[in-house]
């Protein structure tokens, strides 16, 4: 019978009665969790309850004879009470629902009781605030009850506490009912325990799913499981053979099939549709309003009033006697008004000017706000207002980044200008700033401009130089791409990519010969020996000494001579370089001797004494990049064995044995006689693209492709003593002044700058640098300006070449 | 070797700062209370000189305090109302819950509250501190004054910010020290010199404020807590020292009697006191001593009112400090009811005019629109109906410009009808290079006493003059390089042709050298080249102060073009108008 309550009241948690219902199902027993919720609660009655429970299962027999001999209230008055409750459709049967499922156990009480208690509890908690109505509801209803009736109920809610009010709330409602009295409500416990059998507890069940036992019984002995030899077979005939297999459920505790009754399977029915599982509820029953407007005239109780209603309270003369005394004595006094509006005194009467900032000296005090200019007049004179792309420029920006914060407006009489809209938004930035800017104090120098820029000698004083243009040697077609001056003066050779070679007059820009060679001129160099008339011309991968014919006849006869008599040394060595004698044509021209390079040449340039030769040839990949010819015994030799990176450019030095080689970043010295580095320069620019080296021997300009200048002075350091970058575009070319302390740097942006560079004998002293002039006449074609510069042997002119074709002379 | 190895962080910057979240606990205060005790102490995060060192290596954006300002901190005693507050908010609460209106009460009686006076003093050790403090305050009080009473912040803050910026403005009347006022769009600018301190404040225009959303009041009314109680003890002492009475009072109890009547109409009895002293029309009473002397002076003039004369003679004492303090002295002005009768009344006040409006516009009118004596009757609006003859009708900003220019500005500009000359601010002073627009050359022509009349067509002439040379200011520098190089390809083109087309010698012309020309270019290019050697370092900062200069150059040009081209617009316009008259 236990058992059948129990599952009764779990299937009706589930909704697949087809289905076998495992013990899962007691999970959602709402009134398990009650009870694994209370654990004091139970496990200090459980033991009592235990010992009940016995008692109650012997009674099991009889009760439900009672019970099914319909109203009696005689025996068991608290069952009686609910059923009632039952029969009139009183409000525990919505809690429970279990009344009429037809059993006919106690345990079902036991488990409504359960219920109630649960639901009682709960609803306790929630009404705890409406006892007082209920309180009150009742008396007032009870009028209309026996006053018997109401007696009762009284001691009854004595005794029942939280439980009366429940009671006789029901009780009060079906008001006609007689309610027998004095129950005891603990005749029948109604504890939350369900199963008595198994006293494992709410607990998951599988935990016994690999022991033999399912739990303990109340003596401790162990519970086996009953012997199931089902397979699925069986399972199966079972399901097909029994008529009741649908009906028939797992009892997890127990581990037995319980088939259900027909009720039991009905309340299922009923409450998978969301029905009352009471048949005889009605849950549409006309409401009965307790408290209209209706005015009584009778009280709600006659309840005599009590004597302390009559007699002064003692204990409240006692407190008031003791706050009369103490205002007597001053102890209390009245409380005063309290002053709402500040006063204010003065704060500074005692100033101590000490304590300023004595705080810390780290304090900055926060900056004043800016005051307001024109543009923010109501009416400003009309340059301030905004233009409408302004306008619409200033609506772009992010708020952020406007340099004003409003838009000017001019309004034409102080009575049309409106409220301004930030002006709340603006206090409070002002506000933010103060107290959440950081701030810090900077130290703004007041730097005068004019102050930062270097004293230097005035360019007046460090005359002469070329200050203006004064030739132009117009004929080339082409880039000019080298030009070089006769060690006389006299004569200025230009090599040009539309493979001519002219020979001009320096002093009246006549071209007193062309020479046409067989491709773009990369070079000409004139031997700087004034006793030698041979000019070097490279093109492609050939250099051909020229042998111009100008200037002293006698020169220019020794230097054919000095070709001619050239004798074959006994055993030819293998060259580097083919040597040839031009002869018919060419020699008509003035070519000399032809050497035949086995890569193209890039630059010539001839050693101080007119005897060298050196020629590069730029290779990123072979050893062969420069080569040096002696032109008298016409030899040739690879002065390196290794290469060092792309060789930009070479040079002799004037007067020792150096020879320097400018590869992308560095500029190398070697020691021709020892042969060996001395030197490595490094110019801290990304691509050299000339070199100079000054007449004194002790100083070295480079010009790089990065607009940089850099001044090394030997002596010093391998890190340029100067770096300037007074030009905007790529330098091509430097130059030296032989005698007078003047360089100059021809650039791609056009211009020839010319510096006063002046180095002192004095070792101590640093050589002095001073740009004089920035001479411009050459325009700028296919982004290339100024190519070559040199400088008069003599004089303080200096040559330029340009992509547009022309040599310029600037004095 | 020597000694222990030192550890990170552990000295230097790093321990003298602070990050915000730990001060906030070292504090054990919550954000909301920190933030208001920074406001209150007035403590500001500092922005280390090497963040990364502060911050121990990390590069995460954070604010940080002085370590001493913390601790600086740990002992106030503010802190601990904020603390009884909060328990004192808790205990409310529950009681509320509880349904406990008795406790409820009585804990509402005995809420916790807090001064500020200690922190008044302890921020500003010296009044003249204060002083010069002082501007945030007022600016902060004046636009609480002007809030509705309801909603945004308590009404009793709103009264008392209307109270001290109204004793704020009686001593300003009564110091005469007004300096400055600027009708901007934003409000009306006001600048006083109070004890030799400058101090700015803005009011707005009486306007209902449409209250932004993302705008903090709580912030706004922690301010405001700390503005007012610094502002009434900076009001207290400024009234001594003018030997004020303090809570002010008017002077001349029998006027006001006579004015009964109407005021009762105006006010409640209970406000009525307050109303009158913001309508700025009288002048506060003095402690005893100082009253005597000047009643002792004004049996000399026993003519006029009392109340005038007394005034008159304390203007004259401070006639001799400063002609401009005078400088409405014996006019008497009129306010029409569209003009904004607070800042004219309190500006016309400030500078020794009498001033006096309709009856039912305000409270505390002293003399009637049909006044004969009355000079000046300010109206903003295109005509007025009834003239009388022997005053000017003007438009507000004649009042304005005048406190600015210093002196009584001719009045034919400001006529009702006609357009306004431009209002300039004040506030700018122009530096060499700057733009100064013609109207301020006009008021400087005029405050040295120059004639209008014949001062118009110099200064156009001036202005172009001006203009012109500011140009060629600006454009010399970029121009000397171009010139150069122009001079140079012209000469080298001259010898070119010379050379190849003309053979025959023409007579030379004596070219005029110029030599200042000359020398001004030898030293130009002298200049660009040595600019040429400049250290990279220098270079990039003498390229930015150059940059720097030349913007400014180029919107004072941009600002000399506008106005140019706007006269130039406006130019027949106004010789039409001038036929016409």
């Amino acid at each position: 019978m236990i058992f059948e309550n129990r599952l009764c009241k779990k299937i009706i948690k589930t909704n697949r009665p087809r289905r076998r219902l495992t013990f899962d199902v007691i999970d959602s027993n709402p009134h398990g969790r009650i009870f694994s919720m209370r654990p004091t609660h139970t496990g200090t009655m459980s033991k009592l309850k235990n010992k009940k429970r016995n008692l109650e299962e012997n009674e099991d027999e009889q009760l439900p004879i009672f019970d099914k001999d319909g109203g009696k209230d005689g025996p068991h008055l608290d069952d009686g009470d609910e059923d009632q409750g039952d029969l009139s459709e009183s409000e525990e049967s919505v809690f429970s629902g279990l009344e009429e499922s037809g059993s006919d156990s106690d345990d079902e009480e036991e488990e409504e009781e359960d219920e109630e208690d649960g639901s009682e509890e709960k609803s306790s908690d929630v009404e705890e605030d409406k006892t007082d109505r209920q309180l009150s509801a009742k008396e007032v209803i009870k009028p209309q009850t026996d006053v018997q009736n109401s007696k009762e109920k009284k001691k009854k809610k004595k005794a029942a506490g939280k439980e009366g009010g429940e009671e006789s709330v029901v009780a009060d409602r079906d008001s006609g009912l007689q309610i027998s009295s004095q129950v005891d409500e603990y005749e029948h416990d109604t504890s939350d325990e369900e199963d008595i059998r198994n006293t494992v507890g709410n607990i998951p069940m599988e935990w016994y799913k690999d022991y033999p036992h399912i739990g303990y019984d109340l003596d401790g002995k162990k519970l086996f499981k009953p012997i199931r030899n089902k397979d699925e077979l069986d399972e199966f005939l079972d399901k097909m053979e029994n008529p009741d297999y649908w009906r028939t459920v797992q009892d997890k505790m127990t581990g037995a099939d319980i088939r259900l009754s027909d009720e039991q399977v009905d309340l299922v029915h009923r409450l998978q549709q969301g029905k009352f599982g009471d048949v005889n509820f009605n849950e549409y029953e006309p409401a009965i309003d307790f408290f209209s407007n209706e005015v009584m005239i009778h009280p709600v109780t006659n309840r005599p009033q009590d004597k302390r209603s009559f007699i002064p309270s003692l204990i409240e003369k006692e407190k008031v006697g003791k706050l009369v005394h103490a205002i007597k004595m001053g102890w209390i006094k009245p409380r005063r008004p309290k002053e709402t509006t500040p006063q204010y005194y003065d704060l500074w009467a005692k100033e101590d000017p000490n304590s300023i900032l004595g705080r810390h000296k780290m304090h900055v005090p926060a900056p004043k706000m800016k005051l307001p200019g024109h543009e923010e007049s109501y009416n400003p004179p009309p340059e301030y207002l905004m233009s409408e792309e302004e306008r619409l420029a200033w609506e772009q920006q992010d708020p952020e980044d406007r340099k004003l914060s409003f838009l000017p407006q001019k309004f034409a009489c102080l009575r049309a200008v409106p409220a301004y809209s930030r002006f709340i938004h603006e206090r409070f930035e002002r506000c933010l700033d103060l107290y959440l800017c950081p701030r810090q104090r900077k130290m703004r120098v007041n730097v005068n401009p004019e102050d930062l820029i270097p004293k230097l000698p005035k360019p007046k004083d460090l005359q002469p130089f070329p200050t203006t243009q004064s030739l132009v040697y117009r004929g080339h077609s082409s880039l000019v791409r080298s030009i070089s001056v006769s060690p006389s003066g006299q004569w200025l050779v230009s090599g040009s990519d539309d493979c001519t070679v002219r020979f001009w007059e320096v002093s009246t820009a006549r071209c007193l010969k062309t020479v046409e060679v067989g491709g773009a001129v990369k070079g000409v160099a004139w031997n700087p020996n004034p006793s030698i008339c041979l000019v070097a011309v490279s093109y492609d991968d050939t250099v051909v000494l020229l042998n111009p014919g100008l200037g002293d006849r006698l020169v220019c006869t020794a230097s054919d001579q000095l070709i001619s008599s050239y004798e074959e040394p006994e055993e030819v060595k293998d060259q580097l370089v083919q040597w040839a004698v031009a002869e018919g044509e060419g020699h008509e021209q003035g070519h000399r001797l032809i050497l035949k390079h086995p890569k193209a040449v890039r630059q010539v340039t001839w050693h101080g004494k007119g005897d060298y030769l050196a020629c590069v040839m730029p290779d990123n990949g072979s050893s062969l990049q420069v080569v040096i010819h002696q032109v008298s015994k016409r030899r040739t030799q690879n002065p390196f064995r290794k290469n060092k990176g792309l060789v930009q450019c070479v040079s002799f030095h004037p007067i020792r044995p150096y020879f320097f080689v400018a590869t992308q970043r560095y500029v190398r010295v070697y020691n021709l006689i020892k042969q060996e580095l001395t030197k490595k320069l490094m110019a801290n620019c990304k691509w050299i693209s000339s070199m100079a080296i000054h007449p004194g021997g002790d100083n070295v300009i480079c010009g790089s492709y990065d607009c940089r200048l850099a001044w090394f002075d030997l002596d010093l350091s391998t890190k340029p003593y100067k770096v300037l970058r007074h030009h905007k575009k790529a330098l091509r070319s430097v130059a030296y002044h032989r005698h007078y302390p003047l360089f100059a740097s021809g650039s791609d942006d056009g211009s020839v700058i010319v510096c006063h560079g002046m180095v002192y004998n004095d070792l101590l002293q640093n050589p002095l640098i001073v740009p004089v002039k920035v001479l411009k006449g050459h325009t700028i074609t296919h982004d290339l300006g100024v190519l070559d510069v040199t400088f008069h042997p003599t004089q303080p002119w200096v040559f330029s070449s340009g992509s547009d074709g022309t040599v310029r002379l600037f004095t | 070797m020597g000694g222990l190895q030192k550890k990170k962080y552990e000295s230097g910057s790093a321990t003298n700062y602070i990050s915000r979240n730990k001060a906030r606990k070292k504090l054990s205060l919550s954000l909301a209370d920190f933030r208001r005790l920074c406001i209150l102490k007035g403590i500001y995060p500092h922005e280390p000189k090497h963040k990364k060192k502060v911050n121990k290596g990390s590069t995460a954006p954070r604010t940080f305090y002085l370590l001493k300002d913390i601790r600086f901190l740990l002992h106030e005693p503010i802190v601990g109302k904020f603390r009884e507050y909060k328990i004192f908010v808790r205990k409310l609460r529950k009681a509320y819950g509880k349904a406990e209106w008795s406790g409820v009460q009585r804990m509402k009686e005995n809420k916790p509250a807090y001064k500020l006076d200690h922190i008044i003093k302890e921020r500003y050790p010296t009044f003249i501190d204060a002083v010069r403090d002082v501007d945030d305050a007022l600016s902060m009080c004046f636009l609480f004054s002007t809030f509705a009473r309801t909603g945004k912040c308590h009404v009793q803050t709103i009264q008392l910010c209307r109270r001290l910026g109204v004793e704020w403005m009686n001593y300003i009347i009564a110091s005469r020290s007004l300096r400055k006022v600027f009708l901007s769009i934003k409000g009306i600018y006001y600048q006083a010199e109070v004890l030799g301190q400058t101090i700015t404040w803005i009011i707005p225009y009486q306007f209902a404020h449409d209250h932004p959303t993302d705008v903090d009041y709580r912030v706004m009314a922690t301010f405001t807590e700390l503005y007012t109680t610094l502002l009434g003890f900076v009001n207290f002492r400024l009234y001594q020292t003018l030997n004020l009475v303090y809570p002010p009072k008017l002077d001349g109890q029998g006027e006001f009697s006579l004015k009964s009547e109407c005021e009762e109409d105006y006010a409640l009895e209970s406000e009525s006191y307050s109303e009158k002293l913001a309508a700025l029309s009288a002048s506060l009473a003095r402690t005893v001593p100082s009253v005597e002397d000047e009643e002792a002076e004004l049996d000399h003039f026993p003519a006029e009112g009392e109340d005038l004369e007394k005034m008159e003679t304390r203007e004259k004492m401070e006639l001799e400090q400063n002609k401009q303090k005078k400088l409405f002295e014996g006019l008497k002005f009129f306010l029409n009811r569209e003009v904004p009768r607070e800042s004219l009344a309190f500006v016309i006040r400030c500078f020794g005019g009498e001033v006096s409006w309709d009856k039912s516009l305000c409270i505390g009118s002293t003399y009637d629109e049909t006044d004969e004596t009355i000079t000046h009757h300010i109206v903003d609006r295109p005509t007025i109906d009834k003239q009388y003859i022997n005053r000017y009708y003007i438009q507000p900003q004649w009042v304005y410009d005048c406190v600015n220019g210093k002196i009584l500005l001719p009045v034919e500009e400001y006529f009702l009808g006609v357009t306004l000359p431009p209002h300039l601010s004040p506030f700018v002073e122009e530096s060499e290079g700057d733009y100064v627009p013609p109207e301020k050359l006009k008021l400087l022509a005029l405050q040295k006493g120059e004639k209008p009349q014949a001062e118009e067509d110099e200064e156009e002439e001036e202005e172009e003059d001006d203009e012109d040379d500011e140009e060629e200011d600006d454009q010399s520098e970029d121009e000397d390089e171009a010139e150069d190089e122009a001079s140079l390809a012209e000469m080298e083109e001259k010898r070119a042709q010379g050379k190849s087309l003309s053979v025959k010698v023409t007579p030379g012309k004596v070219k005029p050298e110029n030599r200042m020309r000359t020398e001004q270019e030898e030293k130009a290019e002298e200049k660009r080249l040595a600019i040429m050697m400049m250290k990279k370092r220098e270079k990039y900062l003498y390229d930015k102060i150059m940059f720097g200069k030349k913007r400014h150059v180029r919107e004072a040009n941009k600002l000399a073009a506008k106005r140019k081209a706007h006269d130039d617009a406006n130019k027949p316009d106004k010789k039409k108008k001038k036929k016409k008259c």
